[in-house]
């Protein structure tokens, strides 16, 4: 189809062209998605073949000081009268030895096991003792902790390989190494990233990386807070058999495979209802001869601005049994407050109601968003569309919408995968309720994040193994749906911008 | 014909002037309840069926901020004013080192080049990936293993550690900003240390106050990560689940008012923040595309 005959569509032709054109560039997007993994694989594999052979080739090429570096770190640079750094370098590798010995050796030897010392009492000099059993949580937190400082170090120990050659190098150039106190000075303004990213580099890496693996790890154990508290066992993939094996494990995979489809609902209509009405209400602020225009945007700045847990437990408040809303209700029922339970009692109320909620929430972000783009539609296109008799209906379907939507898919999708891990709106309003008795320690309410956190900090049977590998799941899907469509939209946007 | 247009046209915006205005109630009333009921004199969840309060009184805000126990209370009291001075310090310390680690990160991503700067970026938007919490809970352990549980030193650590993962608004403003200044400034002899502090920091005040309003106000609004932090330890709580503890089946016959009170306290000024941040917001993206 050529630019012009696509012009001639009309709007719902080129939404079902669209629409046709994702699904069918959808193989393809996986494949060049799938691709870039494998050829990440493949530079990852030539990247530790040529640090391999950097290793061997440096050894041959090396002097004795830096074949000394081998084994003692800065031992070449020290040698080379790079006396700072090399007593740097041989620091760490004592201070990492010293740790080895008395901290993380023991954690390694226990991580294939993850512990088996139950608590228990043993008879010292004639009276028994309660003996402490091990904690398989801590080991394995111990563990992923050695495994990151052993990347570390071994981060550390090629740099002081590269050192020593390179002072070698310069010294059979009849270079002299730098000072002290040049190499200060470098660290603010050649090596200026090393000061500036070392900091948060660390802090990420301790608060959010070694957590992260912990939590991956955890998902191949059966780590339960009712039958495997202190000792658990790795059980390979069987959490995420649990979730996805229908036949055997009824409870946990009908629970989730009823959980996912209402996540799906949920994030469908919560994301479009927000598109839409918001969208109406921005065309209707922003229509030509519609005066305060200000006033009226203000009051739905602010009911963004106001703290989102103010709001939803305020909304939480209004909608309970003895609220307000009843009390409204009443006012028509001739008096008598009906107590509708519009958060825990009757599934489809829940849900509705929570899906309404989050329009009263989510709303004045679509306006804020459209108001800034529909000021940016060039006048002059309605002006022409004017002179040539279109009608206002038409002026909107031939040129507003088509606009509002290309400008604004990449916030949609962004908005949809928010949705999918908007955990604040359902777990404020109903915390999941109503409780569905059929689910494993879930409720009709509850979208796959919840689950995830009554599974793991919640009251009721906790599973840790099974949230991370929810957890890991919701991932995968996020990831996927953003990458796939981030790849799409681009394509899209270099085939028909509007300009 | 020109009339009748004329009249077609004053009806529908008339129509639309109706629209917007019961929409702009159906957002405001309740908003307008907290703060009318806030300020209602007899406690209780309900007012005997009514939606507009009889007579006004500020004696919830008194007690709340001198931290008496409503009348009918029982053993277990809840204690706002601590809640409030948490939160105000955990909020000024994550400020600095959020803002520095942010701005930090966004300026060596943006200006800086280096080997592994691209994966690195990556990295970060992979790990941005993850569902928050999955992180919490072992951030939660690592915490605990670390006797830090239940701590505001615990708040601080979480609120503003993850903070350099959010540099891409600052990156976007410190791109637009033009490379000729720090050539020049090369040339001149300065360093790159210099040229983030004299040149690109003093150009770049709505970001560094946007990041600033937006590290201060983050631990205000925060909720479900304060929740697992704390516990059941009610007196490192932040506002945020204070109030939720207010209004919790425990304590929501007789802490109710105070809740309201409480919520319109918090709502207020940081209503009030964001609206001050998104003008700088506004002013940060605006100036940067001129710029460039």
């Amino acid at each position: 189809m050529t630019y012009v005959e696509y012009k001639q569509l009309n709007f719902f032709q080129r939404f079902a062209f669209n629409f046709k054109k994702f699904f069918k560039n959808l193989p393809g997007a996986l494949g060049r998605f799938f691709k870039a993994i494998g050829l990440a694989i493949v530079h990852f594999f030539v990247g530790i073949g040529k640090g391999f052979k950097f290793y061997g080739s440096t050894f041959v090429k090396g002097d004795w000081a830096t074949k000394l570096s081998y084994v003692i770190f800065g031992f070449g640079c020290f040698h080379k009268k790079k006396y700072y750094k090399g007593i740097l370098y041989f620091l760490v590798e004592c201070l990492y030895v010293l740790f080895l010995v008395f901290f993380g050796a023991e954690q390694l030897y226990w991580l294939p096991t993850l512990g088996t010392i139950e608590q228990h009492t043993e008879i010292v000099d004639g009276f028994p003792v309660t003996v402490q059993g091990q904690k398989s949580m801590q080991i394995l937190l111990y563990a992923t902790l050695t495994i990151v400082v052993t990347l570390v170090v071994f981060v550390i120990y090629i740099s002081n390989i590269k050192d020593a050659y390179k002072h070698q190098l310069m010294k059979e150039n009849g270079e002299k190494p730098t000072s002290l106190r040049q190499d200060a000075r470098d660290f603010l303004d050649g090596k200026y990233h090393v000061t500036l990213l070392s900091f948060p580099i660390l802090m990420i890496s301790i608060f959010n990386i070694l957590p992260l693996i912990f939590m991956i790890l955890i998902a191949f154990t059966n780590y339960n807070g009712t039958t495997h508290i202190n000792l658990f066992d790795w059980v390979g993939l069987q959490n995420f058999g649990n979730l996805l094996n229908v036949i055997d494990s009824a409870k946990k995979a009908q629970t989730f495979f009823g959980i996912a489809g209402w996540t799906l609902i949920w994030a469908i209509a919560a994301t479009f209802s927000n598109y839409i009405l918001g969208m109406i209400v921005a065309l209707m602020i922003n229509k030509k001869g519609i005066k305060l225009k200000g006033l009226f945007r203000t009051m739905f700045v602010i009911t963004i601005a106001v703290p989102q847990f103010v709001s939803l437990l305020l909304m939480s408040q209004l909608l309970a049994e003895d609220g307000a809303f009843n009390m409204v209700l009443a006012f028509f029922n001739g008096g008598v407050n009906p107590h509708v339970n519009f958060l825990g009692g009757d599934a489809l109320t829940a849900r509705l109601t929570v899906i309404i909620v989050n329009c009263w929430v989510g709303i004045p972000y679509t306006i804020l968003s459209m108001s800034g783009i529909l000021m940016n539609i060039p006048e002059d296109l309605y002006e022409s569309a004017r002179i040539d008799g279109a009608s206002p209906f038409k002026t909107f379907t031939k040129i507003t919408l088509p606009y509002m939507i290309f400008v604004t898919t990449p916030q949609l999708i962004t908005t949809f995968v928010g949705n999918i891990n908007n955990f604040n709106v359902i777990f404020l309003l109903t915390g999941g309720a109503p409780a569905n008795p059929d689910y494993f320690n879930a409720g009709y309410t509850d979208i796959l994040v919840t689950w995830l956190y009554n599974l793991s900090m919640g009251s009721g049977l906790q599973d840790y193994g099974l949230a991370s590998a929810i957890g890991i799941l919701v991932f995968i899907i996020c990831a996927t749906l953003s990458l796939i469509i981030y790849n799409n939209s681009k394509s899209m946007k270099d085939e028909e911008a509007f300009s | 014909m020109i009339k009748s247009y004329k009249f077609r046209r004053h009806l529908s915006n008339t129509l639309i002037y109706l629209i917007l205005g019961i929409m702009c109630l159906i957002w405001i009333m309740p908003f307008a309840y907290l703060v009318l009921h806030s300020l209602r004199l007899d406690g209780g969840v309900i007012d005997n069926g009514a939606l507009l309060p009889k007579q006004l009184t500020f004696q919830h805000y008194i007690d709340l901020f001198a931290g008496n126990a409503p009348s009918g209370a029982g053993a277990a009291t809840l204690y706002f004013p601590r809640w409030f001075l948490n939160t105000f310090v955990v909020a000024c310390f994550s400020c600095v080192i959020s803002t520095l680690s942010v701005l930090a990160v966004s300026y060596a991503f943006s200006r800086l080049r280096f080997g592994i700067r691209k994966r690195l970026m990556n990295i970060a938007m992979i790990l941005g990936m993850f569902p928050g919490f999955m992180t919490m809970i072992a951030m939660y352990y690592l915490l605990k293993i670390m006797k830090l549980d239940g701590t505001l030193v615990a708040l601080v650590l979480c609120y503003s550690c993850g903070a350099g993962l959010g540099f891409q608004i600052s990156k976007g403003f410190f791109d637009t900003i033009p490379r000729a200044l720090d050539e020049a400034a090369t040339i001149d002899g300065a360093t790159k240390n210099q040229i983030f502090w004299k040149i690109i920091l003093p150009m770049s005040k709505p970001i560094v106050v946007y990041t600033v309003l937006t590290s201060f106000i983050g631990p205000w609004t925060d909720f479900i990560l304060a929740k697992i932090i704390m516990g059941d330890d009610t007196t490192n709580y932040t506002v945020a689940i204070g109030l939720q503890k207010m209004i919790s089946a425990e304590f929501r016959s007789t802490y109710f008012q105070q809740f309201m009170a409480g919520s319109v306290v918090v709502a207020v000024p940081i209503t009030l923040l964001f609206l001050k941040m998104q003008k700088y917001y506004v002013e940060g993206v605006t100036a940067g595309g001129v710029k460039g």
